[in-house]
């Protein structure tokens, strides 16, 4: 076969296949720390390592949740700490029956000569950050690429760039035995409509398996955390079904059935919207090789964060916040909700901003 | 979406979802004047118009086959042919639920700078022969792209020619209403393991598929006729049915994009009942398989009827019936149940296999 071979590649397949469960998905709680720093900013919460650890134990703890996770992405600081009582994160998920994993990238730097277009930055050494993680518990890895739609964007440059990063990391990844979660981000700002949304990501997303095909990455210990097919964020809303549509059809077009899961990325929707979005799809009537889900990150946490805001009494109601975000998501991967989760504080609120950085 | 939009694009999609209907495949009688020619000489038959035409209307007119056949592929010159009794071929063809499908392509020639490796040739003025062929009632069309396996093969140059060869090929005939069947056929020769196959018709497929993308052909509308996995022809080693379906379905899954409504095998050089056996073992494999799994057989559908025809009137009946038993046994590999007792006519456990084949 044109993959590579691993010594990984059992446990890459199973891990893989895993995080595809029906009724699981991931939640991206991979915040740097400068951007956790905005999100505890909103809340009138101080940017401080007992804070940020205090929120994850907030998270990992909640009850119910974790029975509809299949994986946590973490940043590099949560790895290695622990609850109040002294017990490690990675253990607590591994408990729960939910994968570590971890975020690889070192964020996004301008391509000379583009219209404002990125490159993602992160491999030097990352063999060896890989193995370390791996050591540490984490069994999967992101790294989160950016394109955006324009006049001239995305430029056939980017996306080669950016599709040939993506399968770079994800090789190495395979050689240490994280499956590597490839994140082609194309940016929902604009003004542009779903059409225009569909033949960018299509033709992003085919270049991706040609990278990876090229860089003989393993598809069946892999997975694709894709941007739904919308229209952009200047533009006129569609309904669910229509989101669905567009976006399955993208990915029956490019996405090979050796892929076992699609995670979502949520992008800026609210949370309401990409539990929706993401159960529309799944009651799709149609050929769907992969399972479809969801790695959410503003949209899992947004009101979990409003109803804590910082303070040791809110915790419980917090809790519950997550846990009705969750159920309504794990519901959504098979297409059973019924648009009736408890709307938490902020739960239909965009979470859109515009040029986001993380 | 990034596929262009053709005034055709409906009747694209449904014709290409119904050659891959269960139960249905092709009937590849497309061989060119000079490789027909190469036929008869092996059952010494002239290779004259008349002759030809009574070969197709043979097989056209076999009782209860094309029951089990969704398309055609004729030659140019086939197209326009008629029975003894006046009716056109292609009316044949359609009264009895078959598409007629062309060749298009005009044959390969050498990649300077290669071993021996070629390219396809046919681009120039295909939007127009497509026109005529729709016009003459043509509803799909195949493009036959050569690799070969070898120390350096098939070469970056190679893989890049042909899928973007391909490629064009396949949106112009998109363009004038036809369904292309995208065929990057990796010959059989050499001694390499079924590993070694997998890995080229991976890397194959999966520039073929970066190919349609860049030119914009709507998946949806299109068929691929790829070879199934397995050891080279001189290996020393052979391969169970069972693991050629593996390394084959195994190959179509990290490659080939769901939108893809059906895969219809080529032969090769694999003898009738090997063709019909590995078709049988691909469609009985449990996994991943969102395309219809069939044949578009040349040779591993006539072998037999040819040798029992003979080139004599008084052979027809027999023929005709060695001609069913095939189009019946394929019929049943589509859906996982042929039993492996098909009458086997004369010839057909024989391998085709021919050296360096050239059509």
């Amino acid at each position: 076969m044109s993959a590579f071979t691993s010594k990984y590649a059992d446990e890459l397949i199973a891990n893989a296949a895993y995080i595809g469960t029906p009724g699981k998905g991931i939640l991206a709680a991979d915040e740097s720390t400068g951007t956790i720093g905005k999100r505890l900013a909103s809340i009138n919460v101080e940017n401080v390592e007992s804070n940020r650890r205090a929120l994850r134990e907030l998270l990992f703890t909640a009850p119910g949740v974790l029975p509809c996770l299949s994986g946590v992405i973490l940043f590099e600081e949560t790895l290695y700490q622990k609850s109040s009582d002294g017990k490690l994160f990675v253990d607590i998920l591994k408990e729960g029956g939910v994968l570590p994993g971890i975020k690889v990238d070192k964020g996004t730097i301008e391509l000379a000569g583009t219209n404002g277009e990125t490159t993602t930055q992160g491999l030097d050494g990352l063999g060896e950050r890989c193995k370390k993680y791996y050591e540490a518990g984490a069994r999967f890895a992101k790294w989160r690429a950016v394109l955006k739609i324009g006049e001239n964007e995305p430029s056939e440059h980017s996306i080669h760039e950016n599709a040939y990063g993506l399968a770079r990391y994800a090789v190495i990844c395979q050689e240490n035995g994280l499956v590597p979660i490839v994140e082609p981000e194309i940016l929902v700002d604009g003004s542009h409509d779903i059409h225009k949304c569909a033949a960018v990501t299509e033709r992003v997303l085919a270049a991706c398996y040609k990278a990876l095909s090229d860089h003989h990455v393993l598809l069946e210990g892999t997975l694709l955390k894709p941007n739904m097919v919308t229209p952009g964020s200047d533009s006129a809303k569609v309904a669910p079904e229509v989101i669905a549509e567009h976006t399955v059809r993208a990915l029956q077009r490019t996405v090979p059935p050796a892929v076992p899961a699609i995670v979502f990325l949520s992008g800026g929707q609210s949370e309401e919207e990409a539990t929706k979005n993401l159960n529309a799809m799944n009651q799709l009537k149609t050929k769907k090789p992969w399972s479809l889900s969801f790695s959410f990150g503003r949209a899992l946490q947004q009101s979990t964060l409003k109803t804590w805001a910082g303070k040791e009494e809110n915790v419980k109601a917090a809790k519950e916040a997550l846990y009705v975000r969750c159920k309504a998501n794990s519901e959504a991967t098979l297409g059973t909700y019924k648009g009736d989760a408890k709307l938490g504080d902020g739960a239909a609120e965009s979470l859109h901003v515009k040029d986001y950085k993380y | 979406m990034s596929c262009f939009k053709s005034k055709y694009t409906d009747e694209l999609i449904a014709n290409a979802a119904y050659i891959g209907s269960p139960g249905k495949g092709i009937l590849a009688a497309d061989e060119s004047t000079g490789t027909i020619g190469k036929r008869f000489a092996s059952i010494n038959v002239e290779n004259v118009e008349s002759n030809r035409r009574a070969l197709r209307e043979l097989l056209f007119t076999t009782p209860g086959a094309l029951q089990y056949i969704s398309g055609v592929i004729l030659f140019e010159e086939t197209l326009y042919q008629k029975t003894a009794s006046g009716k056109p071929f292609v009316d044949v063809m359609k009264e009895a639920g078959v598409l007629p499908g062309i060749k298009v392509d005009k044959g390969t020639v050498e990649l300077a700078g290669t071993n021996g490796e070629t390219t396809t040739t046919g681009l120039d003025g295909l939007g127009d022969r497509c026109k005529k062929y729709y016009e003459a009632g043509a509803r799909f069309a195949k493009w036959r792209a050569v690799l070969k396996i070898g120390a350096n093969e098939p070469s970056e140059l190679a893989i890049h020619e042909n899928a973007y060869g391909l490629a064009r090929y396949a949106v112009i005939c998109q363009e004038n209403g036809l369904v292309p069947i995208v065929e990057p056929e990796i010959l059989v020769d050499g001694s390499h393991d079924i590993e070694k196959c997998a890995y080229v018709t991976e890397l194959v497929l999966a520039a073929c598929y970066k190919a349609l993308n860049d030119h914009h052909v709507i998946l949806e509308g299109t068929l691929l006729k790829p070879n199934m996995v397995t050891p080279g022809s001189d290996c020393k080693s052979r391969a169970e049915p069972k693991v050629i379906a593996e390394h084959t379905v195994r190959a179509l899954q990290r490659t080939v994009p769901a939108a893809v409504p059906a895969v219809v095998f080529l032969s090769g050089g694999q003898s009738e009942e090997q063709a019909t056996v590995n078709l049988n073992a691909i469609n009985q494999l449990k996994g991943k398989k969102p395309w219809s799994l069939t044949f578009s057989y040349g040779r591993a559908l006539q072998q037999s009827t040819l040798k029992a025809w003979g080139g004599k009137e008084e052979n027809v009946e027999k023929a005709q019936k060695a001609f069913l038993a095939r189009a019946k046994a394929n019929s049943e590999a589509t859906t996982g149940t042929y039993k492996g007792d098909a009458q086997l006519g004369e010839g057909a456990s024989e391998s085709l296999h021919v050296k360096d084949y050239k059509y």
